[in-house]
């Protein structure tokens, strides 16, 4: 029965391609820095973040109490932005799939620097791309300075040049996760993997139990 | 074993995706697999990532883009300074001779002001590469799901 035979030979060939495949990609994940911030988290201090009183993306005033008992994952961005901020958006989206049952507990938060662009309606429609629960907030001037130096993030507008009216926004791009509490728990980076950023969250909410 | 049969999924799919990718080549350049990103619909801007190798002999820059879907391309840059982002127009992209370039999200880009329209997911979209030596290059590109990371691999249904 060579047919046979030829069968169970691919087959070994290909469960031995699988277990290498495999092998690697365990390797891989395992050699890789933990996505917790690491020395970068540390040197936060517990106090980063605080209350705050911003504008939903559906118009309505909204403050930390809103989002009660979840940990809030906090970035920060602008919707004119075609490059970075779409990237993190969708690392957000990645990993809030990543945590399956567990997105219930985490509510993201995406914090506008261009309040003068980014009305709740610009909001609206960039979250709304990324069908992943993000809220969007904006607010007045004042209102987005005063969360942006809780949090520690700069930003600043920047001219471009030959286009006037146009303009793009220099900004932070790390991603803070808070505790139900309030208080700073542990810091992302633009390129962390979402799979690293949601086991970092499941092992937080793990250690806070 | 389920995971396995997952993984090796995904790998099969990565090299039948990555065989498919865009591929043009002229004058020892290779523009491969170019790709914008869907914007919303009342987006001013665009951006527009690609890979070029350069096969040849001879050092190249790439200096300009042109487009009729934008009021007008620029070259940028991505600079991380204390973990703030700063966009900012470069003059040109440099090609050496035997490396690749890659123009990807958080990196070097194209940048397209005032979009006329929305870049809608599917889409193509034509665009005139210029470059020092080999001279204008044109090119067709598709747009791909706002949550694309250029990768051929997964992500592209990320904004199902």
């Amino acid at each position: 029965m060579p047919s046979r035979l030829a069968i169970i030979i691919a087959a070994c060939v290909f469960l031995l391609a699988a277990l290498g495949v495999a092998a690697y990609v365990v390797i891989e994940l395992r050699d890789r820095p933990a996505a917790s911030g690491g020395g970068d988290g540390s040197l936060l201090p517990a106090t980063l973040g605080g209350p705050f009183s911003l504008t939903d993306h559906t118009g309505r005033t909204v403050t930390e109490a809103d989002y009660a008992g979840k940990y809030l994952l906090v970035f920060f961005g602008f919707t004119h932005c075609p490059d970075i901020c779409p990237t993190t958006l969708n690392q957000v989206a990645l990993t809030m799939r990543a945590l399956g049952d567990r997105a219930a507990q985490v509510q993201p938060l995406f914090v506008t620097v261009d309040p003068a662009r980014d009305t709740p309606a610009a909001m609206a429609e960039y979250v709304a791309l990324f069908d992943a629960g993000i809220v969007g907030l904006t607010g007045t001037e004042q209102e987005i300075a005063d969360i942006a130096r809780a949090y520690r993030v700069h930003y600043a507008r920047a001219e471009i040049e030959g286009a006037p009216d146009d303009y793009m926004m220099d900004h932070s791009v790390l991603l803070y996760l808070m505790g139900p509490d309030g208080n700073f728990r542990r810091l992302f980076r633009p390129d962390d993997k979402p799979e690293d950023m949601a086991d970092a969250i499941v092992e937080q909410i793990a250690e806070d139990e | 074993m389920t995971r396995l049969l997952h993984i090796t999924a995904l790998f099969l799919l990565f090299v039948a995706g990555s065989a498919a990718a865009h591929y043009d080549e002229i004058g020892g350049l290779q523009i491969i697999h170019p790709w914008a990103r869907a914007t919303v619909p009342s987006a001013s801007n665009g951006v527009v990532y690609v890979a070029i190798a350069n096969e040849g002999e001879t050092p190249d820059r790439l200096i300009a883009v042109e487009t009729a879907i934008a009021e007008r391309a620029e070259l940028h840059t991505v600079l991380m300074e204390d973990g703030v982002a700063k966009m900012r127009a470069i003059e040109a992209i440099e090609l050496a001779p035997g490396e690749t370039v890659l123009l990807e999200p958080g990196g070097d880009h194209i940048m397209l002001f005032g979009l006329k329209g929305p870049l809608i997911e599917g889409e193509t979209l034509a665009l005139r590469l210029i470059f020092e030596v080999a001279g204008p290059i044109d090119i067709e590109l598709t747009v791909e799901a706002v949550g694309a990371d250029g990768d051929d691999h997964g992500d592209h249904d990320a904004t199902e």
